[in-house]
């Protein structure tokens, strides 16, 4: 609106505002084909699944799927053992990345980026493979089939370990040394100085790493049903459920309305997650 | 003291990335069809899986595919991604934000919502079936984002002058965005194309819900072999297909690594 009008006061000059006029058209213009992209394939397809959510399996309007949801006490239970599983997939995550991403961050040991580079590598491999891989080793020590939870979680972890190296590490990296060193020399000790200074500067990496956790160990159900013994369902594969076994796509419309919530939640809480971080995107 | 600490504890870690990978690839020399310590001394080493693997028809078309999609893919979500994201940082109105924004809906989306949200629109557009299409679609919703988050920062390093100077000089804005633009954000848009790559061949969720019947992603191969074989392993030619895989990526990384230092050496 407001550039037209700037282009309406300049009418008396046509040569500018040809040129003007063309240069702007041809730039913003170039999100057309993208945005027209996302509308059909990304807002309409959740539009879809709101109005799904929102009817029955005739098409009209009726909130039986989410009665259905809240007062069945398996979905219930499947939601709170995701969560649980997820939570501890993503505190275990953060107690053995952090210290991975500190020591490569503050040490001297990841000269050129060598060690950062390992622990990111599994990153680029199809995880389905590495699942497949763990699940071998865990067969042949002999420790796979003891506690299905506990072989769900080992899976998942070592699927999702590099996501939270990776945004620590980079917080880290760009943390502003002189806040350490301002707070040694006004006399705390190394521990306080990382308990009062550096870990709270580092939250906004952690936020970023369970954001990039949480939500796929709650969703992703490949982990759950090839560590599980088939006997562990998740969220996503309630979801999975109704879309392919049970065909109660209105259903399934609506535990999708319910991940979308608590995504949405969940990234209030964290406050988001930068962009940047996902999978390395600027190494 | 601290140090060895500091190297124990990463050894630590780096063993439990990496134990399963290598013990792929070991029994990927072992022809048994489960993995256990006694095959090895009972059956010995050889290239029995490979020579398996290679002469497997249909598992060797999987591969081929599932490689062909992924460069279909990327291609096209590079063209797509570069394009919108020149666009959406040019553009100052609320279109442009609201492109920005929907682009980081499936970056941020659980990828069964993703998935299932496409189910629903593909069954109305192709009631009967879906198709090598709605599979193409469904990798180009999840990697295209991805080229985007790539190329805009590159486009924010560039100075913005550049542009403006080409123009003055006579060039068209089509012209200055070939031969100024393009060339200064290209290592954001070759990033952007690896990214999709991978993240396409790391897909099973997306892929499982948009493929057409009949077709098969590795990915979506090995989850039906795990998930049907009730034997606690892997299927022995899968074995060596994932040794080849890791092998690969863990050379183009460490080739990668070392062209970059070179280039910063210099």
């Amino acid at each position: 609106m407001k550039n037209e009008k700037v282009i309406s006061q300049k009418d008396f000059r046509p040569e500018v505002n040809m040129k003007k006029r063309s240069l702007r058209f041809s730039r913003s213009s170039l999100c057309l084909p993208y945005g027209l992209f996302l509308a059909l394939f990304v807002v309409l397809p959740l539009v879809l699944i709101v109005f799904y959510s929102f009817t029955d399996q005739n098409g009209s309007i009726s909130f039986d799927n989410f009665i259905r949801f809240f007062s069945s006490a398996t979905t219930l239970t499947t939601v709170i053992i995701s969560i649980l599983l997820a939570l501890a997939t993503t505190v275990i995550c953060i107690i053995l990345a952090y210290p991975v991403a500190y020591i490569l961050a503050r040490s001297n040991l990841n000269k050129g980026g060598t060690l950062l580079m390992l622990f990111i590598m599994p990153m680029w491999i199809n995880f389905v493979l590495r699942a497949m891989a763990m699940k071998d080793l865990l067969t042949l020590i002999g420790v796979f089939g003891f506690n299905n939870y506990v072989n769900v979680v080992i899976g998942m972890v070592y699927d999702y370990l590099p996501f939270m190296v990776l945004p620590i590490y980079t917080v880290l990296i760009k943390m502003d040394k002189s806040y350490m060193e301002a707070s040694m020399d006004l006399g705390a000790s190394p521990l306080r100085t990382f308990t009062k200074v550096t870990f709270p500067l580092s939250m906004p990496g952690i936020a970023s790493g369970i954001t990039m956790v949480f939500m796929p160990t709650m969703t992703c159900y490949v982990i759950s049903d090839t560590f599980g013994n088939g006997l562990i369902t998740i969220v996503g594969k309630l979801i999975d459920e109704q879309f392919t076994t049970f065909q109660n796509w209105n259903l399934g419309s609506a535990m999708a309305m319910v991940l979308l919530v608590i995504m949405l939640v969940s990234m209030w809480v964290t406050g988001g997650f930068k962009s940047e971080d996902a999978r390395g995107t600027n190494l | 003291m601290k140090k060895f600490f500091q190297i124990a504890y990463i050894a630590l870690i780096l063993l439990f990335i990496y134990a399963p990978i290598f013990t792929l690839v070991l029994y990927s020399f072992v022809d048994s069809p489960i993995v256990s310590i006694q095959e090895v001394f009972s059956i010995g080493f050889s290239f029995e899986l490979y020579i398996k693997l290679f002469n497997d028809a249909a598992l060797m078309k999987i591969v081929w595919d599932t490689l062909i999609l992924a460069v279909v893919a990327a291609v096209l979500a590079t063209i797509l991604g570069t394009v919108g994201a020149i666009g959406i940082f040019y553009s100052k109105g609320k279109f442009g934000k609201g492109v920005s924004a929907a682009s980081r809906i499936p970056v941020i989306n659980a990828e069964i919502v993703t998935a299932v949200a496409l189910v629903l629109l593909f069954a109305l557009v192709f009631p009967e079936s879906r198709s090598y299409f709605s599979l193409v679609i469904g990798h180009l919703v999840i990697t295209t984002p991805f080229v985007v988050l790539s190329v805009i920062p590159k486009l924010k390093q560039m100075d913005a002058n550049l542009y403006e100077a080409a123009l003055d000089l006579g060039a068209s804005p089509f012209g200055a965005l070939m031969k100024v633009v393009v060339p200064e954000i290209l290592p954001g848009i070759l990033s952007g194309f690896m990214l999709a790559v991978t993240l396409s061949l790391d897909d099973y969720i997306i892929s499982a819900y948009t493929k057409p019947a009949g077709f098969d992603t590795i990915s979506t191969y090995v989850y039906g072999a795990m998930a049907k074989s009730n034997a606690n392993s892997s299927l022995p030619a899968l074995r060596a297909l994932s040794a080849i895989i890791f092998v690969v990526i863990i050379l183009v990384v460490i080739g990668k690594n070392i062209y970059a230092r070179r280039r910063t050496e210099r």
